[in-house]
């Protein structure tokens, strides 16, 4: 679900153009933006809903202390979009109701 | 060979300096300059930390609306380049885990890597106070500071109505830089208590010796008045209320005995910032509860030095003294370890430590009149029943009550009757909140309460990566 968005970009020096998908949706950033930058400016209403009430959320602090981006970035869940640059081509999924225990490794290789 | 195949780095520096703020660079500078093999392990894609975010490569044409202050950042930014071979930077680097024997694991480009040094500085710098108000998980409800990342990182700025929600000098400060950036439609709903101004006062003396501060308050707010900015002062009960879409809609709050709302499609809040202490809680280094800024600090000497051997903290992560000061924080830090390494004689030490000692002291004697200014108002300390506190699990205040009433002392046993502080923030987000709810119910002062004991790994990271780094180390 998207929404009207509620940034937008102030004029700056030229950067490559980038497209990736959210949920299936080609977005466009621009090389050097975070994956949460990029979902919030392209009208991502959220990023995750919670596993215990399964209320949505989206990215909070922007600065890797929150965990409420936390995304399928490319294969890998569980990813913080705010700490994750924007790539050509990246396939970046919401996250339904998962649940990551603190203090243990995710799965996955 | 592959990259999945290169050994974890055996080599051992002198000196690891984890996080790239004013702090870090200024560590890494001082200790290049003494001749110290250094690494420099930071979480962010370019150097300068929050406060210096993206300084050496601005998406923005014009930098100079972020205020004269930023340029500092693009200074640091240009000395630590010139470091160029000295000093071994390893960006996008997430530091998991810190042992008490000085090893440092981090994944970085998708794998995790190990690395050894003789002495560490963490300049882990702050993180925003959590600000718990009914409704504050909703989408398009966000920290001030990550407002501002949003703009200093990717160029971009609210579309507006944009409401700037709280107390403390960044509210002011980001509300200003909209402004600067063409941003019409702000409102800033200012929390600090009455009773704050006149507690404020009596530090007015001290607070003279670093009048600049003051100075760039008073304009900045002057500013914001000029260009009809609403300044609602005072403001009690805040409330986020949601739109038809489930994001944020409007801002309630009372002044007052008048109940008020704002419309807003972004919601910035503030409650000021605190130390972000996971790593050194992770070591079981030895903290203390500062009761003037409500909040925990590690313990450290006056060069930094931590309760653990090898481990010295700089910058706002020690306590929070703002830029300024975590420059000549991390400098003092790299003089004391490069001292323990038998590379400075304590003499020569202490010489070179009078210019950073002095400018610390400067630029701190502001701190005791913010410190009371904007001492956090006990609504957002200990927010209302229906408040959720831990937003990864959901634990709201009215549950921690109720805990406490069954008996729960403090954050650590909060885990045992909910999963409070389990999600995968680790506490971040609710340490704070939990432990001052704990302590009112309880009657006890916050320190009785505690805090969360904190395990690595204090970021993500895949078995496959950990079983990598088995296999290098083979
Ligand atoms: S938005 Fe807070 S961790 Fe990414």
């Amino acid at each position: 679900m998207t929404h009207t968005p509620v940034f937008r970009r102030l004029p700056g020096p030229d950067r490559e153009k980038v497209v990736l998908t959210v949920d299936g949706h080609p977005i466009e950033a621009l090389k050097g933006d975070s994956v949460a930058a990029a979902v919030l400016a392209a009208g991502v209403v959220s990023t995750r809903t919670t596993p215990v009430s399964g209320s949505a959320r989206a990215p909070y602090c922007l600065m890797g202390v929150c965990f409420e981006c936390l995304m399928d970035i490319d294969g890998e869940p569980n990813s913080q979009a705010c700490m994750t640059l924007v790539r050509d081509g990246m396939v970046v999924r919401s996250q339904a109701g998962e649940r990551l225990p603190a203090g243990q490794p995710r799965g996955g290789a | 060979m592959p990259p999945s195949a290169m050994p974890a780095i055996a080599a051992p520096y002198d000196l690891a300096v984890i996080g790239a703020g004013p702090a870090g660079m200024a560590a890494t500078l001082s200790a290049c300059e003494l001749g110290l093999r250094v690494a420099l392990i930071d979480e962010q894609h370019q150097p300068g930390g929050q406060i210096y975010r993206a300084a050496g490569a601005s998406p923005l044409a014009d930098v100079a609306l972020l205020g004269p202050d930023y340029r500092r950042g693009r200074e640091l930014v240009a000395a630590l380049r010139a470091c160029g071979a000295a000093c071994d930077y390893y960006a996008s680097a997430a530091v998991w885990q810190v042992t008490p024997s000085l090893e440092i694991g981090f994944s970085a480009g998708g794998r995790s890597r190990l690395l050894r040094a003789s002495a560490i500085v963490a300049a882990t710098g702050a993180m925003e106070r959590p600000m718990p108000i009914p409704g504050w998980t909703l989408p398009g409800v966000m920290t001030a500071g990550a407002g501002q990342i949003a703009m200093k990182s990717a160029g971009f700025v609210p579309v507006g109505p944009v409401v700037l929600a709280g107390s403390g000098p960044l509210l002011f400060l980001v509300a200003w830089q909209y402004l600067n950036a063409g941003v019409t439609s702000i409102a800033v709903v200012e929390t600090t208590p009455v009773g704050n101004h006149a507690r404020a006062l009596r530090h007015l003396p001290r607070a003279l010796r670093a009048a600049s501060y003051l100075r760039k308050g008073v304009t900045l707010i002057a500013a914001l008045a000029k260009a009809g900015v609403p300044i609602r002062r005072g403001a009690q009960d805040l409330r986020v209320l949601p739109d038809e879409s489930g994001r944020v809609g409007r801002l309630q709050y009372r002044i007052g005995s008048r109940l008020l709302t704002d419309p807003c499609n972004l919601l910035l809040l503030h409650q000021g910032v605190v130390p972000n202490t996971q790593l050194t809680r992770s070591l079981d280094c030895a903290h203390a509860w500062d009761e003037g800024q409500r909040c925990w600090r590690p313990v450290t000497d006056k060069w930094g030095a931590s309760s653990l051997d090898g481990l010295w903290v700089a910058g706002d992560g020690a306590g929070i003294g703002g830029a300024l000061a975590a420059e000549s924080q991390g400098r003092l830090a790299a003089l004391d370890a490069a001292r323990s390494l038998g590379r400075l004689t304590p003499d020569r030490r202490d010489e070179m430590a009078s210019a950073p000692r002095r400018q610390l002291s400067r630029n701190l004697a502001i701190r005791p009149f913010l410190d009371a200014l904007y001492a956090p108002a006990p609504d957002f300390l200990a927010p209302p029943d229906e408040t959720v506190v831990c937003r990864c699990e959901e634990v709201t205040a009215g549950d921690i009550r109720r805990f406490v009433a069954a008996g729960c002392t403090g954050p650590n046993q909060l885990k045992i009757f909910s999963r409070c502080g389990m999600g995968p923030c680790q506490g971040r987000s609710c340490g704070l909140t939990a432990g001052e709810i704990i302590a009112a119910a309880r009657g006890v002062p916050v320190p009785e309460a505690g805090y969360y004991r904190i395990r690595a790994p204090l970021k993500p990271v895949t078995l496959g990566q950990l079983s990598d780094l088995s296999m290098e180390a083979d």
